[in-house]
């Protein structure tokens, strides 16, 4: 791990009409490490990551990623990131090796390499057999894959992860887990979102607790878990003791239930 | 970005377009199914009784009918297609395509093109379709090879102003039913313009709407253009009144491309 910071935020807000969606985050993701953002629906997960990858622009706010200014050279940024949104982003018209083509050519890879990756991908997500189908036939998880192997093609070297493993059988959350874990291997810096705990205690370096648009935490997994009195070693017990309400709390009742993994 | 970049993403979106009109024929068939109905329908059950009722000496025949209509049914097929980009649009706006091209390296103006071009495209294509039918049903033009010449270019023009307008109302619409439904408004107005009858007999209110919207210009250039009749300064009110809906209709998409849709 290097001291490079990939993601640096100071002071950032954003509101939406009277709603203040972010109330002065800060943080700071080192490169080659995985960050958790960690918060109920509504707390402001997903405006940070649209902030961060572009999509959206902040009130204020000093925010630098992957070393470039989001204000002022937004190109640079989405040159160096990749993104995978809360809901896949395919296109269902096209097969999966096409939709992987498309983000090949969009990153102007030359056609013999982007060949090869195209090929290594769809291996590595098991998509290889329905890779010339079309992808309205393939299942939900298969969508989730390919979507994740389209932000990686361009081998970015920042992640944005909006919560990745909403709505996945425990099978294609592991499958997930275990692709994050290879690209941190790789040097690659992931942020991640997600309402599941046992997610960021598996995953993340650091974990910042986003609550009604405030980080209220920030540490280690272990770091949280001893801010905490008693002999608690769940992440949802930190939570409560946090924000004072339980993380299902907040969480809509026709959200997913996350299937418990074992670890 | 460089102008290399613009021109190759537009082309990277441009053969995604294509190729999704390539995969489902039918879409397409769909929407030149319409005009042609609707030729079928006014001139073979209308067309006897409203001919009679033309400005010709000792009143029209069902064939002067049909060369009155066509100019009419030209506009509707060109607000047909696209209808069809609108709904083509509003798929990647709530589906994420826009939102995952939006966070890579991608000329903003690459984004919408291959849906503009494309739309051009199939309008090209569905006018040759609808010409070639009404000759075959008897449409006889008096024209020159400049008069269509003009026409082609006239239509090329409003294919170019009513897309635009239609990536904005598909972008704008938040669903695809919504997106299926606000450009019908383009093809019920050249109903109630000089279209499909002339505007002389219908009430006063209504025919002074009739005489002033944009499609009466617009419509009574080709009618002049394709029948060699002298086209005068309603030419350059149907120029003007694509130019104003093109360029609307490019301002108020680039407006809503900038939003991210919330899912």
């Amino acid at each position: 791990m290097t001291t490079d910071t990939a993601i640096e935020v100071v002071g950032l807000h954003k509101a939406f009409g009277d709603h203040h969606v972010l109330d002065g985050v800060d943080l700071a993701v080192p490169a080659g490490s995985v960050y958790a953002l960690l918060g109920p629906n509504g707390a402001g997960k997903t405006t940070m990551v649209n902030i961060l990858s572009t999509l959206l622009t902040a009130d204020a706010g000093r925010l630098r990623v992957a070393g470039h200014d989001v204000r002022r050279a937004p190109s640079r940024v989405r040159a160096a990131i990749g993104v995978t949104g809360q809901f896949s982003a395919i296109d269902l018209f096209l097969t999966g090796r096409e939709n992987l083509r498309l983000m090949a050519d969009l990153a102007h890879l030359d056609r013999a390499s982007a060949a090869r990756d195209v090929a290594a991908l769809l291996d590595r997500f098991d998509l290889a057999d329905a890779a010339d189908r079309r992808t309205l036939t393939w299942s939900g998880g298969m969508q989730r894959r390919l979507d994740l192997a389209m932000t990686l093609i361009t081998r970015p070297r920042l992640i944005f992860l909006d919560e990745p493993t909403t709505g996945l059988d425990p099978r294609s959350r592991r499958e997930v887990w275990q692709v994050v874990r290879e690209q941190v291997a790789d040097g690659v810096t992931v942020l991640l979102t997600t309402q599941y705990l046992e997610e960021a205690d598996a995953l993340a370096d650091r974990v910042g607790v986003l609550d009604a648009g405030k980080l209220v935490a920030e540490g280690t997994p272990a770091e949280l878990k001893a801010q905490v009195p008693g002999d608690s070693t769940s992440l949802d017990d930190v939570f409560l003791a946090l924000t004072g309400h339980p993380a299902d709390a907040a969480v809509d009742t026709d959200a997913t239930t996350p299937e418990v993994t074992a670890r | 970005m460089s102008a290399t970049y613009v021109v190759r993403d537009s082309m990277t979106m441009l053969r995604r377009n294509l190729r999704h009109l390539s995969r489902y024929p039918s879409l397409a068939l769909m929407l030149i199914a319409i005009p042609i109905g609707s030729l079928l329908l006014f001139v073979y059950v209308f067309g006897g009784t409203l001919g009679a009722g033309l400005p010709v000496d000792g009143g029209g025949s069902r064939a002067d009918y049909l060369n009155y209509l066509v100019p009419g049914i030209w506009i509707m097929t060109v607000s047909s297609v696209a209808n069809g980009t609108a709904v083509a649009v509003a798929i990647d706006q709530t589906g994420g395509m826009f939102a995952r091209f939006r966070t890579m390296d991608v000329a903003r103006v690459s984004v919408l093109t291959g849906h503009v071009l494309g739309a051009v495209i199939r309008t090209v294509l569905a006018l040759s379709v609808m010409i070639v039918f009404a000759v075959l049903l008897g449409f006889r033009s008096g024209a020159s090879v400049a008069g269509w010449l003009g026409a082609a270019g006239l239509a090329l023009l409003l294919a170019f102003s009513f897309t635009w307008l239609t990536v904005a109302m598909g972008l704008a619409a938040g669903s695809i039913e919504t997106a299926s439904n606000t450009p019908l408004v383009l093809m019920v107005l050249p109903v109630v313009s000089s279209g499909f009858v002339p505007t002389e007999q219908m009430p006063a209110g209504l025919r002074h709407f009739a005489e002033h919207q944009p499609f009466t210009p617009i419509i009574e250039t080709l009618r002049a253009l394709t029948s060699g009749a002298p086209v005068g300064s309603e030419g350059w009110l149907a120029i003007g009144w694509c130019v104003v809906i093109g360029v609307a209709g490019y301002l108020w998409s680039r407006r809503e491309l900038a939003k991210v849709p919330a899912r």
